[in-house]
C-alpha cells in the first residue's frame, strides 16, 4: 500500500487504554495507601462503614492495580507498539478497530462492576482470583477479544519476522489464559440446589490441598505472565526505541525468553513450603525458583548492555533513567524471590511483611515504572506534542525512587525482625515474645511504609498531571520524533 | 536456523509457547491430583451454620490478615497447637490458610477460645487485645447471616463432590425449610453463650446475625 511513507498508525485505542491505565493506577494506588496506613492507624478502618476494613479494601486495592492498571497497560502499550513492531496500522482493519472497542467498553465496564461487587463482599477468597464467576466469564470474553486482535493483527502484517516484544506479548496472553482458566474453575451453587441462596456464590471445583496447589500456580504465574513477560516486552520495545541502541544480543533475549517460558511455571510451589503440599512439590518449587534467576537476569542484563557506551544519556533523558532504574529494580526483586524460596529463609520469611516487601519492589519499582516510561514515550507521539515538563519528571523520579527504597527497607526490617520474635525462645525453651508484641513492635515500620505509600502516590498523580498537560498544552510537534522523546 | 523459521511462523510460535509453559503444571500437579487431599478417618464435613460462618470469613476476608496453616515447627506447634495435616482440609472448598499473617493462625482456634471471647473481640479487638490493630466488625452484629447460600452450597457439595452429607440434605426449598430449624437450633446454642442485645432478639425472631454463624465456624477449627 504505502511502500515509501511512513505508515499512519491509529493511537485511539493506545489512548484510551492509557487513560485507564492512569485512572485505575490513582485508584488503586489511594487504596494502596490507605490500608499501608490502616495497619500503622487503625482508626482509618473506620472511614466507610463495613467497606472501609482493610480486609475489605486489599482484594480492592491489588485486583484495581493488577487487572486495572497493570493490564490496561499492557493493552494500551501493545496497541501502540504491537502496530509499529509488524508494520501495520490498525485502521487497515475495520473489523479489529471494532473488536479493539468492544474490549475497551467491555473491560471499563466489567472492571468498575468487579471492583463494586469485591466491595460488597462477593469473592472467591483465592488470591487475585477474588472475582466471582460471572467477572470471571467477562474476563475470559475480554482477554479472548484481545487474543483475536492480537492474532488478527500479526494475520496482517507486513513485517515478517515477529520482533521479540511480539513474543513476549503472547506469551502474556497464552499464559494468562491458561491460569486463568484452571485456576476459577468454579461451581455456582444456585444452580445445582434448585435455585437457592445467591446466585452470585460458587465453590471452588479443587479442594484443600489441591486447591492451594492450584491457586499457588496460578498466583505465581500471574505474576509471571502479568508482571514480568509483558513488561519485558515493554523494555524491548521502548529502550532501544528511546536510546537508538540496538539490542545487545539477539542470542540472550532468545535464550531467557525460552528460559523463563519454561522455568517459570515449576517455581510456583514455593509460595506453600512448609504446608501439606507433598514435599517433592516443595521441593521442585525452591530448586525451579533458583533456577529462575537466569533468564531473568538475562534480561535484565541484556538491557543495561544495550546500554554499553551510552551510558551519558542516563544524566541527560529522564526516560532513560525510568527504565534502567526498572531493569535494575527488576534484577533486585529476582534475586530476592529465589532467596525467599530457600527453605531455611522461607520458614523465616513466610507469613511476614517480607512478602509484601518483595512484591512491591518488584511492582513499584519495575512494572509501573516500566509502564509510565512507555506512557511517556509514547505520549508526544500519540498527541504529537512535547511533554509538558522535564523538570516535573526527574522530581516524580526521584520521589518515587526513594518511596521505593523506604518500602522495601522497612518491610525487610519488619518481615526479618517478626519472623525472628515468633521463633525466639528462652533459655528454658519457652516462647519469648506473645503474638502482640510481635505486633506493636511494627508500628514504626508500618508508619515509614505508609508514608512511602503517600510519597508514591503523589509521584504517580505528577505523571498524570504532566500527561495531562502534555495533552492539553505541549507544544505541538510537526514532526515524530526517531528516538530520543522531546521535552520541555 | 530453527528459530528464525519459528519467528516467522505465530502460529508455530504460539503452539511452542503453549507446549514449553504447560509442562510444569502436568508434570506437577496432576498425577498427585487426587491422593494428595483425602479427608482423615471419620472426619465430618462442617453443618450448614459453619459453612455460613465460613462465607462471612470469606466475605469480610479474614485470611487477608490471618493463616489457617500451622507449620511443623516447635515454635509454632507450641503457639498454636498440632501442626496441619492435610486430611483435614479435605472438606475445604476453597482452602483458607491465607498467605500473610498480620494477626495469629486460626487454624486450631477453636481448641482454646470461647465463644464469649469472640464476641467481646469482634466487637472491640484493642479492649481484648491491647495493642491490636485488627478492626471491630460491628456489622457482623446487624447482618443477617445467608443461611440459604450456605445450604445451596452443602447440597452442591454433596451432590457433584460427594462430601458425605445425610439423606437429609437435598435440592429444593422444601428440603431446605425441613432442615432449616436445625441449623437454628446451632444458632441458638451459639447465642446462649453471648450478651449483645441485637443477637438475643435476632435469634429470637428466628434469625441469624453474621457473628453467630462466624463464631460457629471459628469453633469448629479444632
Amino acid at each position: 500500500m504505502q511502500s515509501n511513507a511512513a505508515l499512519e498508525y491509529d493511537y485511539s485505542l493506545a489512548k484510551k487504554f492509557t487513560f485507564l491505565t492512569i485512572l485505575f493506577g490513582i485508584l488503586g494506588m489511594i487504596v494502596g495507601t490507605l490500608i499501608a496506613a490502616q495497619l500503622a492507624f487503625p482508626e482509618l478502618n473506620y472511614l466507610l462503614g463495613e467497606y472501609g476494613t482493610f480486609s475489605r479494601l486489599r482484594p480492592v486495592h491489588t485486583n484495581t492495580v493488577i487487572f486495572g492498571f497493570t493490564v490496561s497497560g499492557i493493552f494500551a502499550t501493545w496497541y501502540y507498539l504491537g502496530q509499529r513492531v509488524l508494520k501495520v496500522s490498525m485502521a487497515e482493519s475495520k473489523f479489529l478497530m471494532v473488536l479493539g472497542n468492544i474490549q475497551f467498553w467491555l473491560y471499563f465496564i466489567g472492571a468498575l462492576a468487579a471492583t463494586v461487587s469485591l466491595l460488597l463482599g462477593f469473592t472467591t477468597a483465592k488470591e487475585y482470583a477474588q472475582y466471582e464467576w460471572p467477572f470471571d466469564i467477562v474476563v475470559v470474553l475480554i482477554w479472548v477479544l484481545w487474543g483475536v486482535n492480537m492474532m488478527g493483527l500479526i494475520g496482517i502484517r507486513r513485517e515478517k519476522a515477529l520482533y521479540i516484544s511480539v513474543w513476549y506479548y503472547l506469551a502474556c496472553f497464552l499464559g494468562i489464559a491458561m491460569l486463568y482458566l484452571f485456576n476459577n474453575m468454579e461451581i455456582p451453587t444456585y444452580f445445582t440446589s434448585g435455585g437457592l441462596g445467591n446466585p452470585l456464590h460458587s465453590v471452588s471445583m479443587y479442594a484443600g490441598t489441591n486447591d492451594a496447589l492450584v491457586q499457588w500456580w496460578y498466583g505465581h504465574n500471574a505474576v509471571a505472565f502479568g508482571f514480568t513477560v509483558p513488561i519485558v516486552g515493554m523494555i524491548y520495545y521502548f529502550l532501544p526505541k528511546e536510546s537508538g541502541q540496538a539490542i545487545y544480543s539477539y542470542k540472550l533475549s532468545l535464550l531467557s525468553f525460552w528460559g523463563l517460558m519454561f522455568v517459570y511455571l515449576w517455581a510456583g510451589s514455593h509460595h506453600l513450603l512448609w504446608s501439606t503440599v507433598p514435599d517433592w512439590m516443595q521441593t521442585m518449587g525452591s530448586a525451579f525458583s533458583v533456577v529462575l534467576i537466569l533468564p531473568s537476569w538475562g534480561s535484565a542484563i541484556n538491557m543495561l548492555l544495550t546500554m554499553k557506551g551510552e551510558w551519558n544519556q542516563l544524566t541527560d533523558n529522564p526516560l532513560i533513567k525510568f527504565m534502567v532504574l526498572a531493569s535494575t529494580f527488576y534484577m533486585l526483586s529476582t534475586i530476592e524471590g529465589p532467596i525467599q524460596a530457600i527453605r531455611s529463609v522461607n520458614a523465616i520469611a513466610h507469613f511476614t511483611d517480607w512478602i509484601p516487601g518483595h512484591v512491591h519492589d518488584g511492582v513499584l519499582g519495575w512494572v509501573v515504572f516500566m509502564i509510565m516510561a512507555g506512557i511517556f514515550h509514547m505520549a508526544p507521539r500519540m498527541f504529537k506534542r512535547e511533554i509538558y515538563s522535564k523538570k516535573l519528571m526527574e522530581a516524580q523520579f526521584w520521589l518515587q525512587t526513594t518511596a521505593v527504597v523506604l518500602y522495601f527497607t522497612s518491610m525487610w526490617i519488619a518481615g526479618i525482625t517478626q519472623g525472628m520474635m515468633w521463633r525466639a525462645v528462652d533459655e528454658y525453651g519457652n516462647l519469648m515474645y506473645s503474638f502482640i508484641d510481635t505486633v506493636t513492635v511494627l508500628h514504626p515500620y508500618y508508619a515509614i511504609r505508609a508514608l512511602s505509600g503517600v510519597m508514591y502516590l503523589t509521584g504517580f498523580l505528577m505523571f498524570a498531571y504532566n500527561i495531562y498537560k502534555t495533552m492539553t498544552s505541549g507544544r505541538e510537534l510537526t514532526q515524530e520524533p526517531q528516538f530520543r522523546t522531546p521535552m520541555a | 536456523m530453527f528459530f528464525h523459521w519459528l519467528e516467522k511462523n505465530p502460529f508455530f510460535f504460539a503452539a511452542g509457547i503453549s507446549l514449553v509453559i504447560s509442562f510444569a503444571g502436568l508434570i506437577e500437579i496432576v498425577p498427585n491430583f487426587a491422593k494428595s487431599a483425602q479427608p482423615l478417618v471419620d472426619m465430618k464435613p462442617r453443618t450448614v451454620l459453619e459453612i455460613a460462618g465460613k462465607n462471612v470469613y470469606m466475605k469480610d476476608n479474614c485470611m487477608s490478615c490471618h493463616s489457617q496453616m500451622i507449620r511443623p515447627f516447635k515454635s509454632e506447634t507450641d503457639r498454636y497447637g498440632d501442626y496441619s495435616l492435610s486430611g483435614e482440609y479435605a472438606y475445604d472448598r476453597p482452602f483458607l490458610w491465607g498467605s500473610k499473617r498480620t494477626g495469629p493462625d486460626l487454624h486450631r482456634i477453636g481448641n482454646y477460645r470461647t465463644t464469649d471471647w469472640h464476641e467481646a473481640h469482634m466487637l472491640n479487638p484493642p479492649k481484648i487485645v491491647p495493642g491490636s490493630i485488627m478492626p471491630a466488625y460491628d456489622h457482623q452484629f446487624e447482618n443477617e447471616a445467608d443461611l440459604d447460600t450456605a445450604y445451596a452450597e452443602v447440597v452442591t457439595v454433596k451432590n457433584v463432590f460427594h462430601t458425605p452429607y445425610g439423606p437429609e440434605i437435598k435440592k429444593g426449598q422444601a428440603a431446605w425449610d425441613a432442615h432449616k430449624p436445625k441449623v437454628l437450633e446451632d444458632a441458638k446454642k451459639i447465642a446462649a453463650d453471648m450478651k449483645d442485645e441485637r443477637v438475643k432478639s435476632a435469634i429470637a425472631e428466628g434469625k441469624v446475625p453474621e457473628v453467630v454463624a462466624l463464631i460457629a465456624y471459628l469453633n469448629s477449627l479444632k
